[in-house]
């Protein structure tokens, strides 16, 4: 190549200097060692975390008032989930946006979820017959669908002073047909661990998927009340934080730093924005070697000489 | 079987292509040059290593089962292993990533070398993501209810459900290492192929008649 034709932040010159030793496996060996001892010191000395994993059983006889709020919130349809949209529902306008872009919801929905029916009804008809639940669910499945408007409406006004006493979820509704016996008989069953196993196993023996049982649990308020007195909400950078004084994902700490500023962490499309920019930027990073400009930084900035100083200082 | 044949054989050609690309002395060199003298060069074998410990650590986990750890002391410790040997992996990682962009190593003909390991970071993160949503414990509940929505937002969480532990778990422990020692093969015969890139040259006029270009 000619000295008119070499582009220094693409090509590099042919090395026609000295060599070293170099023994690889060596290196390597050594390198694979002192990782090794170097785990094993910081997990004797750190650990790791193992909070257990909340059940609705727990969260039901922690905050009762809660999840019966959140079992109404399924019901009359204002919880996160009954009003997310795609991939689990078809609610108008939830999805989020990235200018004309709706990825989600051009995906549609592939995790069908019907929040009244999935986390109320249904379960509720797994339990064993009780004439009070047994009439209320026959009357549910008859009424109309302005008439279950309606009952849920009015349990809804009144759910204000929920309260909840001797094993009962209280609330002063008048007209609001079997609703105040679902709310208690699914706030009972989520208490004594039956509302656990109904929302994993579905129709199946065996499962592993807990979509439905962590979407409930994460409509709720307890969820993130725990979550917060461990710094992991997302305005206390969470996305980078697990339990206890870990380091979590320090590797996540750009991704974290969108969801503290504007526009980011006051848009309706927030997660789609930080991850667009994400995206660009990984991109940009990915492609450096073919961005005129950009390629020329670290010639420009000549942190270079740092990492080859004794190069640099043999020739001067 | 003539001569001729052998030649045209798809395993003659293969071997003959790969050792040419690939000589075995800078498949296993006893010597570099003398430029390569900087502690950052350590953080690539590093990162190497803490995968192998991360891997090793990953599979004692894997004999008892996803939930084992949580009854078992030892199972505890090795999972204690699974975790700091992420952080150095991560760690070590990003220091070789930004060292390398700081040599500006895509020069002369590396330019994949660098796309590969930037790939690699990537799918790093998104293993690191399955690890944390498969422990099963409240930091997989509390981060797989959160990760979702930017999942789902950009379409993805239909097909790549957070909440689904059975398949966030085979994603952790088959596919993700597959694609990631695959990747780092990939990018280490790229290294070795390519060797590391020379320092630049500050005195243009020095500049070789046969430096090397993409």
């Amino acid at each position: 190549m000619s000295k008119k034709n070499f582009r220094p932040d693409v090509d590099a010159p042919e090395w026609r200097g000295g060599h070293s030793p170099y023994d690889i496996l060596k290196e390597g060996t050594i390198a694979l060692v002192v990782v090794s001892l170097l785990t094993v010191l910081l997990s004797v000395v750190f650990g790791s975390p193992d909070d257990p994993a909340i059940t609705i059983k727990s969260w039901s006889n922690a905050a009762p008032v809660d999840f019966a709020t959140t079992a109404l919130s399924e019901l009359n349809g204002t919880s996160t989930t009954a009003s997310y949209g795609a991939p689990y529902n078809h609610t108008p306008d939830a999805s989020q946006a990235l200018g004309p872009l709706t990825l989600e919801k051009w995906v549609g929905v592939r995790i069908p979820i019907d929040a009244a029916n999935d986390f109320v009804v249904n379960p509720l008809r797994t339990l064993p017959y009780q004439t009070a639940l047994h009439q209320g669910l026959a009357n549910w499945s008859s009424a109309s669908t302005s008439t279950r408007t309606k009952w849920v409406a009015n349990y809804t006004k009144a759910s204000a002073g929920m309260k909840f006493n001797g094993g009962q979820v209280v609330v002063n509704a008048t007209n609001a047909g079997p609703v105040p016996v679902m709310i208690n008989d699914l706030t009972k069953m989520a208490r004594n661990g039956a509302l656990d196993q109904a929302l994993l196993t579905g129709n199946s023996f065996y499962s592993t998927d807990y979509t439905q049982s962590l979407l409930f649990i994460s409509d709720g308020g307890y969820l993130g009340q725990l979550a917060a007195k461990d710094h992991l909400l997302g305005e206390q950078w969470g996305v980078m934080n697990e339990t206890g004084s870990y380091p979590g994902s320090a590797w996540l700490w750009l991704y974290t730093f969108f969801y503290q500023i504007s526009p980011y962490n006051s848009s309706g499309n927030g997660d789609i924005l930080v991850l667009a920019t994400m995206i660009l930027l990984t991109a940009g990073l990915t492609l450096m070697p073919f961005l005129p400009g950009l390629r020329s930084i670290p010639r420009k900035t000549r942190v270079y000489r740092l990492i080859w100083r004794e190069h640099y200082r043999n020739r001067e | 079987m003539s001569t001729s044949e052998i030649d045209r054989q798809w395993t003659t050609r293969l071997r003959r292509r790969a050792l040419e690309k690939l000589p075995p002395e800078k498949t296993l060199p006893d010597s570099q040059p003398s430029y390569v003298s900087s502690w950052i060069y350590v953080f690539g074998v590093t990162t190497i290593s803490a995968l192998i410990v991360v891997i090793a650590t990953g599979c004692v986990l894997a004999l008892r089962g996803p939930t084992w750890w949580h009854g078992s002391s030892i199972g505890h410790f090795v999972n204690s292993l699974h975790l700091w040997s992420v952080e150095i992996f991560f760690f070590a990682m990003v220091i070789h990533l930004w060292g390398k962009y700081f040599m500006a190593a895509w020069r002369g003909g590396r330019a994949m070398t660098w796309i590969t390991g930037m790939v690699l970071f990537l799918v790093s993160i998104v293993t690191a993501l399955t690890g944390y949503v498969s422990q099963s414990n409240f930091d997989s509940q509390w981060i797989s209810t959160q990760a979702k929505d930017a999942i789902n937002a950009s379409g993805g969480g239909a097909y790549f459900n957070l909440l689904n532990f059975g398949q966030m778990l085979m994603w952790h422990i088959v596919l993700l290492p597959l694609v990631l020692v695959f990747l780092v093969a990939v990018h280490v015969v790229l290294v070795r192929i390519k060797g590391v890139v020379p320092p630049f040259e500050e005195d243009a006029g020095q500049q070789s008649a046969g430096a090397s270009h993409e």
